[in-house]
């Protein structure tokens, strides 16, 4: 079997300031094609300042299975919201 | 013109409000002055869960003790956060835990007072985080663009601490006249340290121009000091507590309250290291490093261990 191009997860910063978000992946050999592949695959129409290119082997998830015991100790915790606590009206700017 | 120049590039970001990334070049003294800001930021999360956690396990009530315990946590959380923003400008977690442990690097001097009754934590919630959150939200549109991030995020979980504090010292006041008495008495001690947790006056504040010029900042100290004070002044008067300053008045041609002279010689004295828990709380700090010292140690030697039994 011919060896294949490793697969490379692409995150793009869309606005300078915000966060770089996933967008999707691709094929290339190495890094900088990567970078220059998810260039013309994903910034076509100006969605990017910015891009990260992160070898999809290197990406560890979570198992989503186990995703109802990882995420349910949080549901019941209503008091790390501000709407948990009771002020009168007239207090204002908080 | 297309400029290669890097400074120029940099100074033209600063005028059309462009963040710096990590991987952007910027004057060293930025670099320095950004490090030294959040890494003490970090510190002061850390250092800050402190005098709160002193009262977890006396809360009076599950509902308090759960809130307490929330809060706490966030902290740890918001610490974490800050010390990897400043990891993205080239020092490293071990470094900035060392100046903080050897006492080279400071945290916020609040942190150095001590919580004497469960009313404090009411005081710190509705003061000492109010205080907190009017410098941090200016510092959401600060220049770097990983500090900023870091403080949207924190601005929006903590939006729960302040209301929390109030509503302690709003349940106290319409308790028993002890609690009252209690609530007044949190007020009385936490007051003047929280209007100095904005910093020296103008003046006196050696980096306030530059950090303004490089968009760090964007509100000097006595601007936020000001802000804040007005905002009290109203919202004790719910309480119905009174805020301990004799001259603290509304000044209608100002349309800003007036307020008492802070005493600087205490600031000054408490960041040197002479405040009533300096020496508590670093110790405090240094132990809970030292007998963590054995975890650590123990997740690697497991990591390392796995590793090896999976490359076989």
């Amino acid at each position: 079997m011919k060896p294949e191009e490793p697969l490379w997860e692409i995150f793009i910063r869309s606005r300078q300031g915000l966060d770089h978000k996933h967008v999707g992946s691709l094929h290339a050999a190495d890094a900088k094609t990567a970078i220059e592949n998810a260039r013309d695959v994903y910034t076509r129409r100006m969605e990017g300042v910015s891009i990260w290119a992160v070898e999809s082997k290197y990406i560890h998830a979570s198992n989503p299975d186990e995703a109802a015991s990882l995420y349910d100790p949080a549901n019941d915790k209503i008091y790390r919201h501000p709407t948990f606590y009771h002020l009168p009206d007239e207090v204002k700017h908080m | 013109m297309h400029t290669t120049d890097p400074q120029k590039i940099f100074d033209d970001k600063m005028v059309n409000e462009m963040r710096i990334e990590p991987k952007d070049w910027m004057p060293e003294e930025y670099r320095k002055t950004l490090i030294r800001q959040i890494s003490q930021h970090a510190h002061s999360e850390i250092v800050g869960m402190l005098p709160e956690a002193n009262w977890i396990t006396r809360a009076p009530s599950l509902r308090r003790k759960v809130t307490l315990l929330a809060k706490v946590q966030d902290e740890a959380g918001h610490g974490l956060y800050l010390y990897a923003a400043a990891e993205t400008l080239g020092i490293s977690r071990d470094e900035m835990i060392q100046q903080l442990l050897t006492g080279k690097a400071k945290y916020s001097s609040i942190f150095n007072y001590p919580t004497l009754t469960w009313a404090d934590m009411g005081a710190i919630g509705w003061l000492v985080d109010g205080a907190a959150i009017m410098n941090q939200v200016p510092l959401c549109r600060t220049s770097y663009g990983p500090y900023s991030r870091a403080m949207i995020r924190i601005c929006r979980e903590e939006s729960f601490h302040q209301r929390q504090g109030y509503e302690i010292l709003l349940t106290l006041c319409r308790g028993s006249r002890e609690q009252k008495e209690m609530a007044q008495d949190a007020l009385n001690r936490w007051w003047w340290p929280s209007l100095m947790m904005f910093g020296p006056p103008d003046e006196a504040s050696p980096h306030t121009a530059q950090s303004m010029q490089w968009k760090i900042k964007r509100f000097s100290n006595d601007e936020l000091r000001q802000k804040f004070v007005d905002v009290c002044a109203e919202q004790a008067g719910v309480l119905g507590l009174k805020i301990p300053d004799e001259k603290l008045k509304w000044n209608e041609e100002r349309k800003h309250y007036d307020f008492g002279e802070i005493n600087w010689d205490e600031f000054r004295n408490v960041v040197k290291g002479n405040g009533p828990c300096n020496k508590q709380r670093l110790a405090d700090r240094v132990s809970a490093h030292e007998n963590g010292e054995w975890v650590r140690e123990a997740v690697l030697a497991h990591a390392e261990k796995k590793k090896q039994r999976s490359a076989t």
